[in-house]
């Protein structure tokens, strides 16, 4: 006779119990500021797109307290979640061998910052021209 | 033992099928000395306290992966985990979570073991070589590729570190997908279509949402999170290849 009565545990609150789980479950929230900044900004090409007056009308907006808070929050959320995914991305690509000897992860984690403070550079100088 | 006068309060979470209907906590005062893993306190209240108590444990030296457990929350291994790293405070120990209890810290492990199964977790090649061909030689390269993912020891600390795993058990989760990825990254292994279904199924490499957890508790630095999100790229590839190529680029 099968005498095994075996006990399962509830899941409820499990993010909460591990500070590891709640860096996760704040890596995940980043998303929803993402998301609405890409619907400002779809908002802005809208206006733009009907005309001066409604385009300068979206900006005036943007320089709202609220806006630019909306603003600096997202821009915190986008930055810490690009720092959890330069961390994770050794763990994506193969291994990397350079003349027989594997790329130190670190390497492939720093290499993303430089290219990226690059591109940002790059950005930078065309848009203001210098 | 040497009393140096030093005692640990831990407490356990029990399970007794027979005579309760839920887990109920029991504090056992644990006289200790530096040197003990809480391995060893839960031997001490076995042979002298309460003979009752139920745990796993082999080699006491981190190779057989039998005696992980939730020690203050965080899944290890008992052997490896020292009392004194507790003291003065107290203990808290349960079986490892995600996993059904069997009994007090005994955890059922079929479905681990059935997925593990389900990966044929062996060579398989292309062409058998007979004895007199000789062994398969391999360069030290081609062994770096899959050796950190060969140290897996089976011990489901990266399961009770796995909210995915937790929440949908169909998931295939992080151990399997090492060791998956350690005979699929073989250069002696020609099975990878085969694992290359458990891979691309939705409770394969899919279910994974790169919590990362797993990776940090392995108790030998096998990082399963690397070998499920490398998988993730090869399941997408084999994804795009099967679409260019219905019939495997045959004609």
């Amino acid at each position: 006779m099968n005498t095994r009565k075996s006990y399962i545990r509830p899941m409820e609150g499990w993010w909460l119990k591990n500070p590891f789980y709640i860096r996760y479950m704040i890596r995940e929230a980043t998303s929803i500021f993402v998301g609405i900044y890409a619907l400002v900004l779809l908002t802005g090409l809208v206006s733009l797109s009907c005309g001066e007056a409604s385009y300068n009308n979206w900006l005036v907006a943007m320089t709202n307290p609220i806006a630019i808070l909306f603003h600096l929050i997202a821009l915190a959320a986008v930055i810490y979640h690009t720092i959890t995914w330069f961390a994770v991305a050794p763990k994506v690509v193969s291994p990397l061998f350079i003349a027989g000897t594997r790329v130190p992860d670190m390497f492939i984690v720093a290499a993303q910052y430089v290219i990226a403070i690059l591109l940002y550079l790059i950005l930078f100088a065309m848009v203001w021209k210098v | 033992m040497a009393d140096n006068g030093k005692k640990i309060d831990i407490e356990v979470l029990r399970y007794r099928p027979e005579q309760e209907m839920e887990p109920v906590l029991q504090t056992y005062t644990v006289p200790f000395t530096d040197d003990m893993s809480v391995l060893q306190g839960l031997q001490h209240i076995k042979d002298h306290l309460d003979g009752s108590l139920s745990f796993r444990w082999s080699c006491r030296m981190a190779i057989c992966g039998s005696c992980g457990m939730m020690l203050n929350g965080i899944p290890k291994l008992s052997c490896k985990t020292f009392l004194s790293d507790y003291y003065p405070g107290k203990l808290h120990i349960e079986p490892l979570k995600h996993f059904p209890i069997e009994r007090d810290l005994v955890v059922d492990a079929s479905d681990f073991i059935s997925k593990l199964e389900g990966i044929k977790p062996y060579i398989i090649p292309k062409e058998p070589r007979t004895l007199e061909q000789g062994e398969y030689l391999q360069s030290p390269k081609q062994l770096e590729k899959y050796e950190q993912f060969s140290s897996c020891i089976n011990c489901l600390l990266c399961y009770a570190a796995c909210p995915q795993y937790g929440l949908d058990q169909k998931f295939t989760g992080p151990g399997v997908l090492a060791l998956l990825q350690r005979y699929n990254a073989d250069s002696r292994d020609d099975a990878r279509s085969d694992r290359m279904e458990v891979v691309n199924a939705d409770d394969g490499v899919w279910g994974c949402t790169l919590v990362g957890y797993c990776s940090e508790v392995c108790p030998k630095q096998v990082d399963p999170a690397a070998a499920v999100n490398k998988n993730k790229v090869n399941s997408t590839m084999d994804y795009f290849f099967r679409f260019l190529f219905p019939r495997g680029g045959k004609s």
